[in-house]
């Protein structure tokens, strides 16, 4: 039985449909989702989601981060922002880079929440421009 | 014939007032389309985010170390109703009946014996709560001049709701606004933001609601992060229905209205007529007797 996946980012429904696996960039690794998987709520760091029909992989998405909900038998990505690879430009990720390293070199450090924010933020630009650079 | 003119001012005057309420319907008809189409977008997000917690809600009852804008903070005495309208007005029943289901949800919580505390976001609710709350309004958030509302609003106002949280300013807190169903029909809707409704419906409990997630990283890092959010997407999504439901009343009420205005220059243009006919008549009459008295 194969799992239902579903990406949605706040402005729109991206993907909703049956797949054979799924692979989302957990903020402490990849996790692949099988059908039967033990529910889970995972934070998700930027990076790439890779979906699996048959043992081929059919398809890449970059996520800038968010959160995952699996179950046993779905798979739902609710990212704070979603696209196809095709849609990612290096020149767009550069920029995003420049912005967070200059949010994070004016966050106060000692505000931890606000620390690790900005670092999320950096950290998922600099995944946006690795994807990007990707063949 | 003084009648005769002050007719002719009345159609006039009515004939402009119908060109301003049919060009105010045709700019919201234009405005809805790109409103209908946000809300609907930010509507799977919404739900698959209250879907989740719905189900985390039910998994951390009994849990006392829950978070509390999860499971709230155990008391129930203060409400806090926030009321979602439009700035402007001339939308029909539309900000008006918002008014009414906060002030009668207020009313009956207050009967209940709890204290009620109010927030108005739009300008036009906060001037109806004012009239009977006006002492008990916490704090208004209004957008107008702005074209529209972007998700960093509802995040703004999500923060300043969870800060009056953690300083104890309320204990429970329900979000009013306008349900965008069609052009015609937005339905005044109750929703629950803190502490998080629980999962109580079977399709729920048979999609696995029962399962206890596992999370990574450890809960408590990760609800600090998931609530805020969810908390903002459920007030965004709110206010972008709030923002198609107020285009689609406007341009129903103008609707209306421009039709009303056609119906009454047809009325007026035919009293003008008749009264037309009616003294050219007489002048005949005192014409031809005059005549005929020569």
């Amino acid at each position: 039985m194969p799992t239902a996946l579903e990406i949605v980012s706040p402005e729109r429904l991206l993907l909703s449909r049956e797949v054979d696996m799924v692979v989302v960039p957990g903020s402490e690794g990849d996790i692949g989702v099988l059908p039967g998987h033990a529910p889970m709520i995972v934070l998700l760091r930027g990076g790439l989601i890779r979906i699996f029909e048959g043992a081929k992989e059919t398809s890449r998405m970059f996520v800038a981060g968010g959160f995952a909900e699996i179950t046993t038998t779905r798979c739902t990505v609710l990212a704070s922002e979603v696209s196809p690879l095709a849609e990612i430009s290096k020149s767009a990720a550069e920029r995003r880079i420049n912005e967070a390293e200059a949010a994070y070199a004016a966050v106060d450090k000692a505000d931890v929440a606000a620390r690790d924010a900005t670092l999320d933020h950096l950290q998922s630009a600099r995944a946006m421009r690795e994807v990007a650079e990707a063949p | 014939m003084a009648n005769l003119k002050a007719l002719r001012i009345r159609i006039d005057s009515v004939k402009s007032t119908q060109k301003i309420t049919s060009a105010m319907k045709l700019v919201s008809a234009s405005k809805l389309r790109r409103a209908q189409i946000r809300a609907e977008a930010a509507r799977p997000y919404a739900e698959r985010m209250e879907r989740m917690l719905a189900t985390l809600a039910a998994s951390a009852a009994g849990n006392p170390a829950a978070p509390p804008l999860l499971v709230g903070n155990g008391r129930e005495a203060t409400h806090l109703i926030v009321a979602v309208t439009a700035d402007r007005g001339l939308a029909g029943a539309f900000n008006a009946s918002i008014g009414r289901a906060a002030r009668t949800l207020a009313r009956r919580l207050e009967a209940e014996g709890k204290q009620v505390k109010l927030a108005a976001i739009g300008r036009k609710g906060r001037d109806f709560l004012r009239r009977d709350f006006g002492d008990r309004i916490i704090f208004d958030v209004s957008f107008a001049g702005r074209k529209q509302v972007e998700f960093a609003d509802a995040e703004a106002i999500a923060q300043r709701l969870i800060t009056l949280m953690q300083s104890g300013a309320f204990d429970v807190c329900t979000l009013v606004y306008n349900r965008f169903v069609s052009v015609i029909s937005q339905v005044p809707t109750e929703a629950r933001l803190i502490p998080a409704p629980v999962a109580a419906a079977p399709a729920a409990e048979a999609s696995g609601a029962r399962a206890i997630y596992e999370f990574e990283p450890e809960e408590e890092g990760l609800l600090a992060r998931l609530l805020p959010q969810n908390l903002a997407v459920q007030i965004y999504k709110a206010l972008v229905e709030s923002a198609a439901g107020e285009q689609g009343a406007r341009m129903t009420a103008m609707d209306n209205a421009t039709r009303n205005a056609g119906d009454m220059i047809k009325r007026l243009t035919l009293d003008y007529n008749r009264s037309r006919q009616a003294n050219i008549t007489r002048e005949l009459i005192e014409i031809i007797s005059g005549a005929e008295a020569v």
